[in-house]
């Protein structure tokens, strides 16, 4: 995204706009202090001491009966100078470090980061009252000292960031086309992290603006010059004669750092493209499903449509599915990703992912029963007793935070109401009937102890714990070693035929549905294109799409096997 | 996990003594004026001579660092230049004050931040656009100032809420709890702010997890989801949130003990600050970064506790 593009895009949000106005209205304020305000910021009128708003002074007199007004000007171009020197020494040393930490990393990293570390975890505000006076009394060198402690914030932004892109293949080809060092850091690296650093300068003036006014209340600062964290101390010392004198300072101080973080957001939700999170549109109602009852399957999709929101519409990404699934048979779903097929799965699960809406006449009947009208509360009864599912990626899909025993235990207790010591014994029994070596130890160890094979054969042996008639086995092997795909394949075959389970198994790989589906539906950009049992599909695609898929999986299995001898 | 305590605890030290090195260096370089400050324009030279050595102020900056760590280590943290009391006395009688205030506004912040943002994460909705914009005003409004508006509110304008004076629990509970509700409410208004909406961040982030939609598939219940798995994941960066509040807050009880006129740590490090009474100022920072240390310790244990995963990193 180029600077000029995010700028227009920051103007569309009216906070922004405002925040900006504010802002630079303030700093104007400040700097032509001299030809805006009424009055000198030190002349005394014995009359205005404490005097309220409006009479002669536009927001009163202070203490010493000088006009409020004229001195939050004035105050503004000291305190906002204050910030600015902090913001200035924070940006030098936090980026010059972060660039030099990520760039070139080791034992350099290694220094500046423990650094990083060990300024933030200082109390600044003690820190500062500390070195106040060894500082040298000024409020402008306390705030270069604060500069120095918030420095970590950018080390470690763009720190981070220079990882990222250092790697990148334009940086590569920078260096390797003879570029000096220097010249990436500034033309490439630079470029990247600019945004984020903004976002962070906004943050760190309005604490610096703060943290001013924190220690100028305190009394430390040169009584001599109009400051707002100053006029706040005045304010308090009055505060039983005029409080209202509060309010002036205060609310300068909170307009201006309300102002800088609302542009901070504004920047950074352009970058992530984080739209504010608006409300869902309603969607659009069900229309009365008209499945074919006649010879009922364990399962039957009919006019499966899916949905999410997009602005005030939702958006089909799966278009009219029909599809049955028989007792105790093996169906493959096959297709690339994106074709729709991991949503036509989560559909059946009622476990569709945020925003995600069954559209138009879809249907789900499983075992007589219409799934897609019932409320959340009763298919949750039918997940993990009826309906079982293994997902793709092992590792992600066991809690870290429990050991594997518990994640057995709880769900077979919520669903058989089995007790304590029944559900612990039913759980080692279904370790070792999915071939675990050592169920005790397994089930006594957290997630990322065991290998992702063991976490797969656990997940499996959790979505069959149940008894389920229909599992849903969303790419099971797709996220495992080669040689471990083939023993998984072969145990879900094996509990397959034990429990007389239905299965529904998603995958992209032909090789998978060839091993163990009895039938299989080819999907392409959310619509089956072809349902056939296996072998005819194989022997005679009838489809185009399938043809190619079949193809490509042909063409590069053979370089394929061999590989995996050589790995051998 | 004593390993991943005892790895701890040894950076931990070498954070302290870093930190301690660096201020004292920093602090005791700019004491030229001392003397002269203490005796008045009229002492002599051969008097402020004496008064330097009495402080020890005449040997190398290192000379004196080293017998400053010495005594810290048994305990004794130097004497203040000002008013002769024993530094670690001082802290000691303060410190229980301050800490009552943070600590209180520590458990609320975590109290009210993790229900409001669970809340947030979950509903969605118009709570959730509160949140959003409440962090935006507890960063821009400054504790002190909080503090000085509730004054007028409630002390000045209602009379219901004393202003200041702090009354020690053992005299009685009552008032000691009467004096600090408007102090312990500055500090917590703005850290509940910015908290909340961080756990409303993690809550969001593990509900979004894989294995969140794995469970809900065992058929276990919403319920157990979400206080049993998605809680206890969203733990860490909460607590780590807290440990940073903490550290925050008790910058942000130094100037709300101004307003309050409580007798805490912070009126103890103004006063030094604005007479220049650096043994003071040492002993107070070496203090809070021991204290600050060991909360983050304590953090990282329980952290590790919460989620095993930590402790191997």
């Amino acid at each position: 995204m180029t600077a000029s593009n995010t700028v227009r895009k920051v103007f569309r949000n009216p906070l922004a706009v405002a925040a900006l106005v504010i802002l630079v209205v303030i700093v104007l304020a400040s700097v032509f202090a001299p030809l805006v305000a009424p009055h000198s910021p030190t002349a005394l009128r014995l009359d205005k001491i404490n005097a309220g708003p409006g009479s002669g002074y536009l927001l009163g007199g202070d203490g010493a009966g000088r006009d409020i007004f004229s001195r939050l000007l004035y105050a503004g171009r000291n305190t906002l100078t204050g910030a600015v020197i902090a913001l200035s020494v924070a940006l030098l040393l936090g980026v010059v470090s972060g660039l030099l930490s990520g760039y070139y990393g080791g034992l350099l990293d290694g220094v500046l980061g423990w650094g990083a570390n060990l300024l933030m975890a200082l109390p600044t505000m003690i820190v500062l009252l500390a070195l106040f006076q060894a500082l040298g009394s000024s409020i402008y060198l306390a705030m270069v000292a604060f500069g120095v402690m918030l420095s970590p914030g950018f080390h470690r932004l763009v720190r981070s960031q220079v990882m990222a892109v250092k790697h990148e293949l334009y940086v590569d080809a920078a260096r390797v086309s003879g570029l000096s060092d220097p010249r990436i850091i500034g033309r490439h690296v630079l470029l990247v992290v600019r945004a984020p650093i903004v976002i962070q300068a906004a943050v760190v003036a309005g604490i610096a603006i703060v943290v001013q006014s924190g220690l100028e209340f305190l009394g430390l600062g040169d009584p001599a010059t109009p400051t707002w964290g100053g006029m706040l101390q005045d304010a308090f010392t009055n505060i039983y004669t005029s409080p209202v004198a509060i309010w002036w300072p205060g609310l300068t101080i909170a307009l201006t750092v309300a102002a800088l973080v609302l542009l901070g957001n504004a920047i950074r939700d352009v970058i992530q493209r984080t739209e504010r999170p608006r409300k869902p549109p309603k969607p659009p109602a069900l229309v009365p499903a008209t499945p074919d009852t006649s010879d009922l399957p364990l399962l039957r999709i009919t006019n499966l449509s899916v949905g999410y929101p997009i602005g005030n519409d939702y958006r089909e990404v799966v278009h009219g599915v029909d599809l049955d699934v028989r007792q105790g048979e093996v169906m493959g779903l096959v297709g690339e990703s994106g074709s729709g097929k991991t949503q036509t799965a989560f559909s059946v699960l009622g476990l569709l992912p945020p925003g995600g809406t069954l559209l138009g006449s879809s249907s789900i009947v499983f075992d007589g029963r219409e799934l897609s009208r019932l409320p959340d509360s009763e298919r949750r009864v039918l997940r993990g007793r009826r309906i079982g599912y293994v997902p793709q990626e092992p590792m992600s899909n066991l809690d870290p935070c429990f050991r594997v025993g518990e994640q057995l235990v709880e769900p077979l207790r919520a669903v058989s109401g089995l007790s304590k010591q029944a559900a612990v014994v039913e759980a080692l029994h279904l370790l070792e009937r999915v071939g675990i070596p050592d169920p005790r130890r397994t089930f006594a160890a957290y997630p990322h102890e065991i290998s992702g094979g063991m976490a797969q054969r656990v997940l499996i042996a959790g979505a069959v714990s149940g008894k389920p008639d229909l599992l849903i086995a969303d790419e099971p092997t797709t996220a495992l070693d080669v040689t471990v795909q083939a023993d998984v394949l072969e145990l879900l075959r094996g509990l397959q035929t034990e429990f007389g389970m239905a299965m529904l198994l998603v995958t992209h790989n032909f090789g998978v549905v060839a091993d163990i589906c009895d039938r299989v539906a080819v999907m392409q950009d959310g619509r089956i294109v072809e349902v056939d049992d296996v072998r005819p599909l194989f022997a005679r695609p009838q489809h185009p799409y399938t043809q190619t898929l079949l193809g490509s999986t042909l063409e590069d299995s053979t370089p394929r096997t061999r590989l995996e001898v050589n790995h051998a | 996990m004593f390993r991943f305590i005892g790895r701890r605890l040894i950076a931990c030290a070498v954070l302290v003594v870093v930190i301690a090195g660096i201020t004292f260096l920093l602090a005791f370089s700019g004491t030229s004026n001392v003397a002269r400050n203490l005796l008045g324009e009229s002492a002599t030279p051969d008097q402020l001579a004496a008064k330097n050595a009495e402080l020890g102020l005449d040997k190398p900056l290192l000379a004196q660092l080293g017998t400053w760590a010495q005594n810290a280590l048994h305990g004794d943290l130097g004497i203040s230049w000002f008013t002769n009391e024993p530094v670690s006395q001082a802290i000691a009688n303060r410190l229980p004050v301050t800490l009552s205030m943070v600590v209180l506004a520590v458990a609320l912040t975590a109290l009210i931040s993790v229900g409001l943002g669970v809340a947030a994460a979950v509903r969605g909705g118009w709570l959730d656009r509160v949140i959003q914009v409440l962090s935006v005003a507890g960063f821009a409004l400054p504790n002190f100032w909080v503090a000085l508006v509730l004054v007028v509110f409630f002390s000045v304008t209602l009379g219901v809420l004393p202003a200041t004076g702090y009354v020690r629990l053992s005299e009685s509970p009552g008032s000691w709890a009467a004096a600090l509700v408007l102090p312990v409410a500055s500090l917590v208004i703005g850290s509940t702010a910015s908290a909340a909406q961080q756990v409303r961040g993690a809550v969001i982030d593990v509900l979004r997890q894989d294995f969140v939609r794995t469970l809900r598939a065992r058929g276990i219940s919403p319920r157990s989801v979400l206080f049993r798995h998605a809680l206890r994941n969203a733990a860490i960066p909460a607590l780590t949130v807290l440990s940073l509040q903490f550290i925050a807050l008790l910058g942000g009880a130094v100037v709300i003990e101004k307003v309050f006129a409580i007798p805490g740590l912070g009126t103890l490090t103004i006063n030094a600050a604005l007479q220049g009474d650096v043994p003071v100022l040492m002993g107070v920072v070496v203090t809070l970064v021991v204290l600050v240390v060991i909360v983050n310790l304590v953090i990282d244990v329980v952290s590790g506790w919460v989620n095993p995963k930590v402790r191997v990193q």
